[in-house]
């Protein structure tokens, strides 16, 4: 397609210097020896060694690492499953409505996802802290697992199966030999993506929280309702370099993704 | 092709528990929360109350605001987009489009107000310029910024990708025909990736209607959007039932915009879904 002219790539420009605005803002600062966002003193590295020494903050940091490992690793499990059984599912009619119920909890804004969720802990009896915000995570995770699986799994040609059940294999077996090899590169990019979901959420988390237990984003939130700290800039840079790796990990496992279905001789 | 009838259960066994426990069981509860008062009493006293100015006026500020965040991304996002499909690294550009959106949105809102605060960045530059120091942080400008700016990448990616679909063929066709760019976009371009633009409204609008955090970091509490309601009913003021109540108009608003937006498959497509908050 055509080129732009010199009016659109400034267009372009002032759209991506506002988009990263507030991240250089965040960044530069963290280094300002001053300990305001107003005008830089001097360059130190303070507030990084501020954040080291914050045994509070470096235990919700953990925290929202282990929440978002293991509510990913779950959903994941739970995420494959549910594509496998919607892909099996025959009837058109059951097929749509497991796909509508599926992306509730994709279109649903997170407050009404939270609020809800807050009732029904309350009502079975869960205490609110880590068991709700993990299983809160893992629920709001599952579709998205599902939504990446599921095309890979119809894109696959079910002679696939067919010939492996020829050859004498259980259902087992195609399962581990067949499917989940070749949906593999789906299985991963649901992972990253509920990975990046949990570690990111605050809404939901707000809402089943509770007291004592902090994840990351609710810290911030409280933080800086109190003011500002250049801790939290120290923080925000080394999360924004943690991004940008998950990022880059995620668009080359997409990127490896797109490449394989044609090169594997997996054609019947 | 068959496949065996216990296999298929197995699968469905954890998947559809996970589904009733968390996606019915949590709409029927609001629901049924919605029903009853403060004191646990079963009443229709919070759809009442609903139909009242106060919470009527909150709707209507509430629906007018997601209006306005969704018009300015449009305006903001289609040329964007548009313009990048034109780039030579395309992928690429669209990728650092979409990376600040996996920022956690906290950092991001955290700054602005830096950014917009009284001696923040943008009022030296006002200074600079000769206008002088506003007061930019809680006012709807920066509401509305602000929100526009989270949202534009949800925006951005569903047209990029329409425009991406469009066969170019089309284009050539218009002009060979002796249309002028403006009337090609108007006539083929614009149509055509209509798709797009409804799923974008559609990712901006609802997530709009709910905002809560940033109306109150940015916002200052001057704003309150049906979000906002609910999580002040079910955090502070502890009434669940007036909260599940605006809970349930909002889970219609949501269905009635889905319906009139088109399909109600929204794929999360290569970035991000929109995180409301």
């Amino acid at each position: 397609m055509g080129r732009n002219g010199k009016l659109s790539n400034v267009y372009l420009a002032v759209v991506f210097a506002i988009l990263y605005a507030p991240i250089a803002y965040l960044i530069f600062y963290s280094f300002n020896s001053g300990g305001h966002m107003r005008g830089f003193e001097g360059f130190t590295l303070e507030w990084y060694r501020e954040v080291f020494a914050d045994t509070r903050l470096l235990i919700i940091v953990l925290n929202t690492f282990i929440i978002a490992l293991l509510s990913s690793a779950i959903s994941t499990m739970l995420g494959v499953a549910g594509a496998l059984a919607i892909y099996h599912v025959r009837r058109k009619r059951t097929k749509n409505t497991l796909l509508s119920l599926n992306n509730v909890l994709i279109v649903s804004p997170d407050v009404i996802i939270g609020a809800s969720f807050l009732i029904l802990f309350t009502m079975i009896g869960i205490k609110l802290g880590f068991t709700s915000v993990l299983l809160s995570h893992i629920a709001f995770s599952v579709p998205i697992v599902v939504i990446m699986v599921l095309p890979k799994l119809q894109e696959m040609s079910p002679t696939l199966m067919d010939a492996a059940r020829d050859l004498g294999a259980g259902s087992w077996q195609i399962l581990t030999r067949v499917v989940l090899p070749y949906v593999k590169p789906g299985i991963f990019a649901g992972f990253f993506m509920a990975l990046t979901y949990s570690l990111d959420d605050f809404a939901v988390t707000f809402f089943v929280t509770g007291n004592g237990y902090s994840t990351l984003s609710v810290e911030i939130y409280s933080r800086a309702r109190q003011g500002v700290s250049l801790s939290i800039n120290a923080l925000s840079t080394l999360l924004f370099l943690l991004t940008v790796l998950l990022v880059v990990g995620y668009y080359f496992i997409n990127r490896r993704a797109a490449k394989t279905p044609a090169g594997r001789g997996l054609r019947p | 092709m068959q496949t065996k009838a216990s296999t298929r259960n197995a699968y469905l066994i954890p998947y559809v528990l996970w589904m009733v426990l968390f996606v019915v069981a949590p709409v029927l509860l609001v629901v049924y929360y919605s029903f009853f008062d403060v004191e646990g009493n079963f009443t229709l006293g919070n759809y009442a109350r609903f139909f009242t100015p106060v919470y009527m006026q909150m709707t209507l500020s509430s629906f007018w605001y997601a209006f306005l965040i969704t018009v300015f991304s449009l305006l903001v996002s289609y040329p964007t987009a548009y313009l990048l499909t034109r780039t030579k690294h395309k992928q690429l550009w669209l990728l650092l489009i979409i990376l600040p959106s996996w920022i956690n949105l906290l950092l991001k809102a955290y700054a602005f107000i830096g950014l917009f605060g009284t001696y923040g960045l943008t009022n030296s530059l006002l200074e600079v310029v000769g206008i002088g120091t506003k007061q930019i942080l809680f006012t709807d400008f920066s509401f509305i910024f602000v929100s526009v700016y989270i949202f534009i990448p949800f925006m951005i990616l569903p047209i990029f990708n329409a425009l991406e679909e469009m066969n170019p063929s089309l284009i050539y066709a218009a002009r060979d025909l002796g249309a002028s760019s403006w009337l090609t976009f108007r006539r083929v371009i614009f149509p055509l990736t209509l798709s797009g633009v409804k799923s974008g409204c559609q990712a901006v609008f609802i997530p709009a209607l709910s905002l809560f955090m940033i109306t109150r970091l940015i916002a200052g509490n001057r704003v309150i959007t049906l979000g906002t309601a609910i999580e002040q009913h079910f955090l502070v003021t502890q009434d669940w039932g007036m909260g599940s109540t605006i809970a349930v108009f909002l889970i219609i608003a949501m269905a009635i915009i889905m319906f009139l937006t088109g399909s109600g498959k929204k794929e999360v497509r290569n970035g991000k879904k929109r995180k409301a908050v």
